[in-house]
């Protein structure tokens, strides 16, 4: 093949790298990163303008997930949007699952046994450690340690799911939680292994802190990096552990009190500077809050049915009327937002997903950093694209 | 290597049990060269040190146990897919651990998840710059047929419509065991492929296309919403009429 045969090659629609020139910088180059990149966690795009290596100008494009999840859900039963909840947010199925069936509750007025609220806590705070040890793996997959601290974060979230499996019968889409309690009661051994699972689990993190917390290229690549200033992050309505980092005292745990969780004691950390570093603390040190509850939940747990008997299953039909059910899922304040008009479908059906309002602020955070920089930022963020993009 | 055409066509099982149809038993092949050795034989000989093999067997053993994945994930089936890669499944032990993120790396891409109307162009322009030999696994309902997402109005369904897919791995998300189980039956299928004759793979017969055209996400629909020389469905089963 000569080179002259090459000339029929034509180039991608939409260019991916072009020079372009700015009155104040001179000449910039434009980097399209994504949809496929071993470092946007999925299919999120950002066209970076570079100054050199440093970052002037960051426009995320999302979309690529759009799997029009709310759509769906207003076409849908109440109970038969339970299981696209489930991969709204896929890391963390169960903690999704009852955002929706608090929403719905709220709309129906339904009641809860207390045993399924004390459950719901112990099923969400395990979904917390699922999330939080996964995140920090893949953070540390973007600081450029391939894979190691991945493959100790996964051996922990097997572990975990391999519980989520023997309740709910799926790894991953556990579709467990009904309007007015929870689909199954666990057994004695199944509460014996979990209650185990997490008294060991502080030695995880023990073991998982000693190696990365004080590493020195870690504090080197995310301390003082990607700061977030309090005021921006609550004007932009940020939630979640990346709004604490920056000293924002926000846990819907305690604001809402929803569920039992004013029954726990727990204390709700919070960073200084609001840079990468405290943005990964917030997430150990959450987690070792979320041992905290596990633990009282598994002591309290009071005896009776997990499900409401007067709860209806078949023919739901709320009452016309409005309702916006909130949890702090491990990524932020996750809202379902739902309008009945009495008919066994939702009138109209809404997400609030923290992962993509903690997003709008990642250009702020981004500027004026190296883009190596912008790729561990957007690890500290959390985002799954499942919920950006819904 | 002789040119297929002159040649008898021989079926590389290199097995007498499995000689083509209209081929004498008994005649030479002139290849694999190992052709003529039953497997009792070859265990003999490889008991005495002595390996025989033929180049195709050498060339599907290497292929079949280095299959570097494409580093791509779409949705919920790629975190099942990097499950599969960690300690546990270990995909390591099958020779796919090394997850490229270029796909000009790549041997194999596994569609991991759902694609949108809005991803469609990038996933066939990624399954085009892949080098052959290719191939390509659709893991999970998503990626088969758009899945529980099938109704939405920005869900593709089916990668299929677009790209060969040689491997279907149901479920939602197929559990990671199922992709090595998926990951194995390609294995299969590479062992089987051929240099020459009717079994002879993909990349080696040049009237096969290795790339298709990009759809171009238009104002409703992908234009075109699906490639038919690539997207051949059966026929619906007919329900049995009312008498």
């Amino acid at each position: 093949m000569s080179v002259s045969d090459l000339s029929s090659f034509t180039p991608a629609s939409g260019p991916t790298v072009r020079a372009v020139k700015d009155p104040f910088h001179g000449d910039l180059l434009e980097v399209s990163m994504g949809p496929q990149h071993p470092s946007t966690h999925g299919v999120f795009r950002m066209v970076v303008t570079l100054d050199g290596e440093i970052v002037v100008k960051l426009k995320p494009v999302f979309g690529y997930l759009h799997r029009n999840h709310e759509k769906i859900a207003e076409n849908t039963s109440y109970l038969g949007s339970m299981p696209y909840t489930d991969r709204l947010d896929y890391l963390c199925s169960m903690s999704t699952n009852w955002a929706y069936a608090l929403a719905v509750e709220k709309l129906s007025g339904q009641a809860v046994p207390d045993r399924a609220q004390y459950l719901r806590v112990i099923l969400a705070e395990l979904t917390r450690l699922v999330n939080h040890s996964c995140l920090v793996g893949f953070l540390f997959n973007d600081l450029g340690t391939s894979f190691t601290p991945l493959l100790y974060a996964f051996r922990e979230r097997e572990k975990i799911l391999d519980l989520f499996e023997s309740l709910s019968g799926s790894r991953m889409m556990c579709n467990f939680q009904r309007f007015g309690g929870c689909r199954v009661d666990p057994s004695p051994e199944w509460l014996a292994a979990a209650s185990q699972l997490v008294n060991n689990f502080p030695r995880f993190l023990d073991e998982y802190e000693m190696m990365l917390t004080g590493n020195e290229i870690m504090l080197a690549r995310t301390q003082g990096i990607g700061v977030l200033d309090a005021k921006k992050a609550v004007n932009a309505g940020l939630t979640g552990p990346v709004l604490r980092a920056s000293g924002y005292n926000y846990d819907i745990r305690k604001v809402d009190g929803y569920g039992f969780y004013p029954r726990f004691d727990f204390r709700v950390p919070l960073g200084a500077h609001g840079d990468t570093y405290d943005r990964y603390m917030m997430r150990v040190l959450e987690m070792r809050e979320s041992v905290k509850i596990l633990q009282q939940a598994f002591r309290d747990l009071p005896a009776g049915p997990v499900m409401d008997p007067k709860a209806k299953i078949r023919g739901f039909r709320p009452k016309p009327g409005e309702a916006y059910g909130r949890i702090e899922s491990p990524k932020g304040e996750l809202g379902f937002y739902l309008i009945s008009d009495g008919s066994p479908n939702p009138y109209r059906y809404r997400v609030r997903p923290p992962s993509l309002i903690n997003l709008t602020l990642l250009e702020e955070m981004c500027l004026g950093h190296t883009i190596a920089d912008s790729v561990v930022i957007l690890g500290s963020i959390d985002i799954v694209l499942g919920e950006v993009d819904r | 290597m002789s040119d297929p055409q002159s040649t008898p066509a021989p079926l590389p099982g290199d097995r007498p049990g499995q000689t083509p149809a209209g081929q004498q038993a008994g005649t030479v092949q002139p290849f694999p060269a190992a052709g003529n050795i039953s497997d009792a034989e070859r265990e003999e000989l490889r008991r005495h040190g002595i390996l025989l093999t033929s180049l195709e067997e050498l060339y599907n053993w290497g292929r079949t146990n280095s299959i570097w994945p494409l580093q791509f994930g779409l949705a919920c089936c790629a975190i099942e897919m990097i499950a599969a890669a960690t300690a546990r499944f270990d995909i390591a032990r099958f020779g796919a651990e090394i997850f490229r993120p270029s796909p000009r790396q790549a041997d194999l891409m596994i569609v991991s998840g759902t694609v949108t109307k809005k991803m469609a162009p990038q996933v066939v322009r990624l399954w085009n710059q892949m080098p052959e030999p290719k191939y390509c696994i659709a893991m999970g309902a998503c990626a088969i047929s758009g899945g529980p997402f099938k109704q939405g109005y920005n869900v593709l369904k089916g990668i299929d419509r677009f790209i060969p897919v040689d491997i279907y791995i149901p479920g939602c998300p197929p559990r990671p065991e199922a992709l090595l189980n998926g990951l194995m039956e390609l294995q299969k299928q590479i062992r089987a492929e051929t240099l020459s004759g009717p079994a002879q793979g993909r990349h080696l017969r040049p009237e096969m296309p290795s790339e298709f055209p990009v759809p171009e996400y238009g104002a409703h629909d992908l234009q075109p919403p699906k490639n038919p020389e690539v997207w051949k469905p059966t026929a619906p089963l007919s329900r049995p009429t009312k008498a």
